[in-house]
């Protein structure tokens, strides 16, 4: 009984966690659907992108090249370099994930986004695998149903709607990150800190789109670790 | 129509492999505790990050929409502890601020 109990409590525990995941996906990707059908792109091929690739912003972004006539090789690489965040994302949760079996990680990895990895980082004591399968299943189809809607019916939605719905997510991440910021100093000075660095990368333009996430992403993680966990500093 | 198959199995390709590879080798090993605390900072700094980015990379005409749903979502969390009621606040407000201006 208690076993059974148990369980519906994570059940429902990974439910929770994924409906905003599931409220922020469903618009941005029926966004996705509307746009690519406006770019000519096939229904197939419009699906077929949010179910293999799962990656936000570089649909939107392929969207764009595509329309520009950029190669598909290049496509590839710009690709590559917008998500190349996800490597230091997966690193952050490979601790976490240690009590998952190893041969469950290429089925829980092809699900890590900007999105599951900041619920995933920020509920770290309710991790195991139902709990992962539940959340990345259930946002991964929020994505994908979402695009084919918004290929399908999307023009009926009245623009400013659409767009206010796309806030969902950020307001997501700062839902996320802001009582750790109210709990500890440490965290407050790393962020803003992190997102003085992102400014100061971004308006110099020294680094394309997707490298100065990526730069600024390690060297802001790199200099917290020098700052604040000096022996003796004043944070410890 | 074009077939865009061989670019999206490309574009899988090179976003699959960044998420799976770290997962794989770090898992099952003894980390130094410098990169331990390393990648402990790693969700404040992208998530600081990614809301900037957010905010800077809006539409014009939604910056301010953006920055009021990142506001009250992130003072209602600090508040209630409520991820979906942020969420849909967040959305709300900037619906009402997109309506006005």
């Amino acid at each position: 009984m208690t076993f059974i109990n148990k369980n519906k409590t994570k059940y429902k525990d990974a439910f929770m966690v994924s409906l905003p995941l599931i409220i922020g996906y469903f618009p941005v990707a029926m966004a996705f659907g509307l746009l690519s059908k406006n770019t000519s792109i096939s229904f197939r091929d419009t699906s077929l992108l949010s179910i293999i690739v799962f990656a936000g912003a570089s649909q939107f972004m392929a969207l764009d090249l595509i329309a520009a006539g950029v190669s598909s090789g290049n496509i590839i690489i710009a690709t590559f370099l917008l998500n190349l965040r996800h490597l230091v994302m997966s690193a952050s949760l490979a601790p976490e994930f240690k009590e998952i079996p190893r041969k469950y990680l290429p089925l829980v990895s092809f699900a890590i986004t900007d999105e599951s990895f900041s619920v995933y980082s920020f509920n770290k004591d309710k991790i195991s695998l139902p709990f992962v399968l539940i959340v990345n299943g259930l946002s991964y189809s929020s994505w994908v149903i979402g695009t084919m809607a918004g290929y399908a019916v999307g023009e009926i939605l009245p623009s400013s709607l659409q767009a206010s719905m796309g806030i969902g997510l950020y307001a997501m991440f700062a839902a996320l990150l802001s009582p750790e910021l109210g709990r500890s100093k440490k965290i407050l000075h790393i962020s803003i800190l992190s997102s003085l660095i992102y400014l100061a990368l971004f308006y110099s333009k020294l680094f394309s789109s997707g490298w100065d996430l990526i730069i600024a992403i390690i060297l802001s993680s790199a200099l917290a670790v020098a700052i604040f966990d000096r022996r003796g500093g004043k944070y410890e | 129509m074009n077939s865009y198959i061989p670019l999206i199995i490309g574009m899988a390709l090179v976003t699959y492999l960044p998420r799976l590879l770290p997962l794989l080798v770090l898992s099952d090993k003894k980390m130094n505790p410098s990169l331990e605390k390393f990648l402990y900072y790693i969700p404040y700094t992208s998530l600081s990050i990614l809301l900037i980015k957010g905010i800077i990379s809006a539409e014009k005409d939604m910056v301010l929409a953006t920055i009021a749903g990142i506001l009250i979502a992130g003072f209602l969390a600090y508040k209630k502890d409520n991820l979906v009621l942020s969420v849909l606040s967040g959305i709300a407000l900037s619906f009402l601020i997109k309506l006005i201006i």
